[in-house]
């Protein structure tokens, strides 16, 4: 977790890290576990791509990440992002 | 004239972010049409619109160097380019789009870079420094849309996942360089070879995320137009563009043109990693664009050249014209490569057409400017409509050809105007 917060403190380093850390994601359960994807790239990411998928197209993208990106989260997580993003992000309001 | 709905782009965000999005807007029935479009919208501009949340998310943002454009995504940055640059056949370098798949993008300091080139079909390996590409070859130079694969994939429905481009994420340049093809014919070409392989300095911030490489058949990698650009419209290339040197590929789209190009490989067996092989793929068979021949999968195989397409600029939807004047209707058109045969533009719904007046000839990978008019002579709500068609004889579609990755969308634009 500390490489993430360090890479993270890095891309703020610049006016447009100071802008993205404009960027936020709801909050929501789940929400905590989500901003792992910023080891990567910002957060807009998730905006962007909202309202249409459901959780199985959210969690398709979470796997995406890690099995094609090489994104270090765990397995044990994938739910509870994808449980997230379908509730904050999902096309339709899941309870 | 409209000139009060040219509302600066500065000042419809502040009032759309003021008022928290979009359902607050909605709820003041009052506000012109014209003012209460976010950023962004291409709604706007006479298409389906972008994803809710890809219109909540976009801000007008200049990064270094660049004008403000319509920010996407911050990291990797995705920006694009705003329709009030389209009235002009070359796109500016400042308002260029800015396309990126990985974070890390290294500053590259001129007199620091070299190009190696070589591989397994190459009879040996070389390196350039950017005085020795400058000097050991002639120059070349193309004008030539560099176009976004997914350009207008917000515009799909269903919508599919992806960076939510609208109509901006393509840009038409005077570039201008030295030849691939001289510059591989100086490393040798071996018999057997199959494609050429390009990387560029950008990387990915965690190791594990495969490099951004693309592959191009060795026929199309050694074309006399297929370029290692130093300069776009008489200037270097800006960093957001591949500063110090990138590869231009004129009727492919933009994902095969690497910027801050730094290896060429010849090699004879398929590039197999996964920006070639699961990445910008079609299904195979919907285009009738050219096949990438030794990348065919069963089910799919890589995007290609561009579709026939084009953009209509002078008009907003929504926007009130006078009764019994014309109405001017001006755009750009482009296609893979064959140029232009003609734009037709309708005012009827697509029941009649009449052809366009094209512009200067720019070369068959440019924009070509068209103009028309459509005279209002009752009022009510008119719809306007382009229509390009291609010297390949390809015409721009009806209905949508979905696909998964929401690659060609070149449905043709239905802007309504109200006559008053």
């Amino acid at each position: 977790m500390r490489m993430l917060f360090t890479l993270f403190a890095l891309a703020l380093a610049g006016s447009v890290g100071a802008q993205e850390a404009k960027v936020t994601l709801k909050d929501g359960p789940g929400k905590e576990k989500a901003m792992q994807c910023v080891a990567c790239h910002s957060l807009d990411y998730i905006g962007m791509n909202s309202r249409f998928m459901d959780k199985a197209g959210w969690t398709a993208s979470v796997n995406k990440m890690i099995n094609v990106f090489g994104a270090a989260i765990a397995k044990e997580d994938v739910d509870a992002i994808a449980t997230y993003l379908a509730q904050q992000y999902g096309r339709t309001p899941q309870k | 004239m409209e000139k009060a709905r040219r509302i600066s782009n500065a000042s419809r965000r502040g009032f759309v972010t003021g008022l928290a999005g979009m359902g607050a807007l909605s709820a003041l029935g009052a506000v012109p049409r014209a003012l209460a479009a976010p950023v962004g919208s291409t709604a706007a501009l006479g298409f389906a619109e972008v994803p809710d949340g890809t219109l909540a998310e976009q801000i007008m943002y200049a990064l270094p160097g660049k004008v403000p454009l319509i920010k996407k995504t911050f990291r990797p940055p995705n920006f694009e380019t705003p329709i009030e640059y389209f009235r002009t056949p070359i796109t500016q370098n400042r308002a260029f789009f800015v396309r990126y798949h990985l974070a890390a993008i290294p500053e590259v300091k001129a007199e620091q870079w070299a190009l190696s080139v070589g591989g397994e079909s190459a009879e040996r390996e070389l390196k350039f420094t950017l005085g020795q590409l400058r000097k050991e070859f002639r120059a070349a130079q193309v004008t030539a849309v560099c176009q976004c694969s997914g350009n207008r994939r917000g515009l799909f429905e269903p919508h599919v996942p992806g960076v939510e481009w609208g109509v901006g994420a393509m840009g038409n340049a005077v570039w201008r360089g030295v030849r691939l093809k001289d510059v591989l014919a100086k490393a040798g070409i071996k018999a057997g070879a199959l494609e050429v392989v390009f990387d560029g300095a950008d990387r990915a911030p965690l190791e594990k995320t495969p490099d951004f490489v693309k592959s191009l058949p060795v026929e199309v990698a050694t074309g006399d137009d297929v370029l290692i650009a130093f300069e776009m419209n008489g200037q270097p290339l800006p960093h957001w563009n591949g500063f110090p040197a990138r590869l231009v590929v004129p009727g492919w789209t933009g994902t095969y043109w690497i910027k801050q190009l730094t290896s060429v490989r010849v090699v004879s067996k398929p590039e197999g990693n996964f920006w070639m092989k699961t990445a910008y793929r079609l299904p195979r068979g919907k285009f009738k664009t050219v096949s990438f021949k030794s990348q065919l999968a069963e089910a799919n195989e890589p995007i290609t050249t561009m579709v026939v397409n084009s953009l209509i600029t002078s008009l907003r939807s929504g926007q009130r014209v006078a009764r019994g004047k014309p109405i001017e209707v001006k755009g750009i058109a482009w296609d893979g490569g064959s140029g232009i045969d003609r734009v037709e533009i309708s005012r009827d719904f697509g029941k009649s057409w009449q052809v366009a007046r094209l512009g200067k000839d720019l070369g068959r990978y440019s924009f070509r400017e068209f103009a028309g008019s459509a005279a209002a002579h009752e009022g009510g709500a008119m719809v306007i409509m382009a229509r390009a068609t291609s010297l390949a004889g390809e015409t721009q579609v009806n209905e949508l050809i979905h696909n998964p990755a929401g690659y060609h969308h070149n449905v043709i634009q239905r802007l309504y105007v109200e006559v008053v």
